[in-house]
């Protein structure tokens, strides 16, 4: 938890704004998954946001739900997935948030698994189907474990929701960029800037915007108004494209530059 | 008063979905807090379910069946004699006028064996209101004749190919669906599952089946059943019919899962029989899942039962006792479906004919002077071509 704390100190302190990379554990395969990792932190990349990948992912559109198939084929599992945390912390400290589904965790046990994961490194977790009011036992054995919990704020949320998921989150809030789905979109929202500053008066913690984030541009101007953005299907669909090429991590780490540049702001110019 | 304020039947049910629902869910929550203490609203649904559904069904004494089984005399509760075809319009219509009621122009259902698909498209066919029904590949297939009465109701059939192209993931693309379109769409649930309020408002809609039984009874015996038998996938016919009972301590309330090829198989959806709690769909309740928390394969030759999970009440009544749950394999709900096709001439849909199959076990074992109900859920028309194929009948 405290690689993620430390990691938004240090950006707030150096006006940086965070890029956080999402990508499912295990696809294609694990040492591929260790190597992207190896590659997004070298290029810069704030966090990782680890899929552990559910059989029902309700919240995922077409990329992440056939990631998530294609790694359980693979024969992924919870404890593999931690394994895999545990290898990352052999050559980095990049913070890194589990994200999955509430069931996996239920049934591994949710004082053992906030266990397990700080225990090999994991810094907080995002469960997509865990709403504040089913939260409490999770927050606690989180908090007992000094795992971080985020929860996620939409469009749709009312300010008490918002208000809610400010005080049990830890590390950041995740601001829900539209009504839908995970999915590289080609545009961001009009109403987003709204919804962020909203969003912002109301939670403490630093506010990072995900879901269709797709393009430099799309960060760009995000971390204008939000303090990060975060990229899932983008980089999912890249490593779909070059998967089982020597050009895929090369082609990461160029797309991840990219990103990564998009959010320092003074060093872009002045658009004409 | 189950369930909660949250939507918790004891350790079960809640909520579990992404934010981007929970204000719409706390909407359809108030709104239906509304409408069901609105008298005219009230009125106009029962308008509905009497001239339009064809209610009351008959509960009618199945005197050969009774002959043949030689116990327990048995009534069968009609709900194949609704409009559409099945209980679930009991449903549809409801849900329907309460979207009218909210103002929402745009319907969405998931379906497995068609029968929901048919009663919502139905009912939004009714109100003049838009209609997407999303349906699993295979079940597209098995169930073609609804998929055809969808197409001519004007509504659109999504199929879906992803997981098991079943009902499981035609509920997981029904969400998607909502997530995105949440703001002018409702979505119609076609049984006791998913996040809070559903499994209430369905139970309650589908409660219309247990009330008129509680008096026909009375009616016809002067005394409640000994037993209430119905079939469960994701439990909307068995707890409608069980829910006006549950005080009734002496009314033993048997559900029927459906076993597949064996429960020892791995190919079956017995999920109180053979499942642990889980959260799917936007609850927690009992849950067909390997030992990583995945969600099972699932296999039934009824598409209507063929669901990992099953409503958050029927697992609280299962884990509280007031409830028994047993499974019954295909080849036995074939025996089940050709008993009431020969002895009394009911054409019955497969799911229903688990539940006349664990009748015949049952039955036998009871005193004649007592007697139960059999809810048949719906009729088999849907089926013909899945019987068929199996019993090889050709024309
Ligand atoms: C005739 C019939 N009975 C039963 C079911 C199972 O659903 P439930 O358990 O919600 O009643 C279906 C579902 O499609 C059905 O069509």
């Amino acid at each position: 938890m405290n690689r993620l704390r430390e990691k938004f100190a240090e950006l707030k302190s150096s006006g940086g704004k965070a890029l956080v990379f999402y990508l499912m554990a295990g696809d294609p395969d694990i040492p591929t998954t260790l190597d992207i990792i190896k590659g997004l932190d070298e290029s810069g990349v704030d966090a990782i946001e680890l899929g552990i990948p559910f059989s029902d992912p309700m919240a995922d559109g077409p990329s992440i739900q056939a990631a998530a198939h294609r790694a359980l084929g693979k024969g992924m599992t919870v404890r593999k997935c931690l394994d895999l945390v545990r290898s990352v912390r052999e050559f980095s400290s990049i913070p890194i948030v589990l994200m999955t589904y509430f069931n996996p965790i239920l049934h591994y046990g949710i004082e053992r698994f906030a266990k397990d994961a700080v225990d090999a490194g994991a810094d907080a977790t995002i469960l997509t189907d865990l709403s504040p009011e089913e939260a409490k036992d999770w927050v606690s054995a989180s908090k007992r474990n000094d795992l971080g919990t985020i929860f996620l704020v939409a469009p749709t949320s009312t300010n008490e929701r918002i208000k809610r998921a400010g005080d049990i989150s830890t590390g950041f809030v995740y601001c829900v960029s539209r009504t839908g789905v995970t999915g590289a979109q080609s545009d961001t929202p009009t109403d987003l800037p709204t919804l962020v500053n909203r969003v912002k008066s109301m939670v403490g913690a630093p506010v990072c915007v995900g879901f269709g984030i797709s393009e430099p541009r799309h960060v760009e101007e995000i971390t204008r108004y939000a303090d990060g953005a975060v990229v899932g299907s983008a980089l999912v669909n890249l490593i779909t494209k070059h998967q089982g090429s020597e050009k895929l991590i090369g082609e990461v780490k160029k797309y991840a530059m990219a990103m990564k540049n998009a959010t320092r702001h003074d060093e872009t110019p002045p658009r004409t | 008063m189950l369930p909660d304020l949250l939507g918790h039947f004891g350790d079960f049910g809640g909520r579990y979905v992404p934010e981007t629902l929970v204000p719409a869910l706390d909407e359809l929550a108030s709104e239906y807090e509304k409408a069901i203490a609105d008298e005219w609203f009230m009125r106009e649904l029962d308008g509905y379910l009497k001239d339009y559904v064809g209610r009351p069904t008959p509960l009618y004494y199945a005197s050969r069946l009774t002959e043949t089984l030689g116990g327990a005399r048995i009534y069968i509760k009609r709900e194949d004699l609704c409009h559409t075809g099945a209980h679930k319009i009991n449903n549809a219509i409801g849900q329907a006028l309460l979207a009218k009621r909210m103002g929402k122009r745009r319907v969405i259902a998931e379906t497995g064996a068609g029968q929901h698909g048919v009663a919502t498209a139905t009912a939004c066919a009714l109100f003049g209101i838009d209609c997407e029904v999303y349906m699993g590949e295979e079940d597209i297939h098995r169930q073609a004749l609804n998929v055809y009465r969808m197409k001519l109701l004007g509504a659109k059939v999504v199929p879906v190919t992803s997981g098991t192209k079943t009902l499981k993931d035609a509920t997981s693309e029904a969400i998607r669906d909502w997530v995105t379109n949440v703001r002018t769409t409702h979505y119609i649930i076609g049984s006791v599952i998913g996040p809070h309020p559903y499994p209430r408002i369905v139970r309650d809609f589908q409660s219309v089946i247990g009330k008129e039984t509680r008096r026909q009874c009375l009616e016809k015996e002067g005394r409640l059943p000994n037993a209430i038998i119905a079939c469960v996938g994701g439990g909307s016919n068995s707890m409608g019919i069980f829910y006006p009972f549950i005080a009734d301590k002496e009314v033993r309330l048997i559900g029927v899962e459906a076993a597949g090829k064996g429960l020892d198989s791995g190919e079956h959806c017995a999920t109180l029989t053979a499942g642990e709690p889980g959260v799917l769909h936007g609850c927690k309740s009992f849950l067909l899942q390997n030992e990583d928390g995945q969600v099972s394969l699932t296999h039934s030759i009824s598409a209507g039962l063929d669901y990992p999970g099953v409503g958050p009440e029927h697992s609280y009544l299962k884990t509280s006792g007031r409830a028994e749950y047993y499974s019954i394999t295909d080849m036995e709900a074939l025996e089940g479906f050709k008993i009431l096709a020969e002895k009394e001439g009911l054409i019955a849909a497969l799911e229903s004919s688990h539940a006349m199959a664990h009748l015949m076990k049952l039955a036998p074992t009871m005193d004649k002077e007592t007697y139960v109900v059999l809810n048949l859920s719906g009729r088999g028309d849907k089926d013909m071509d899945t019987i068929c194929k199996v019993l090889q009948i050709g024309l």
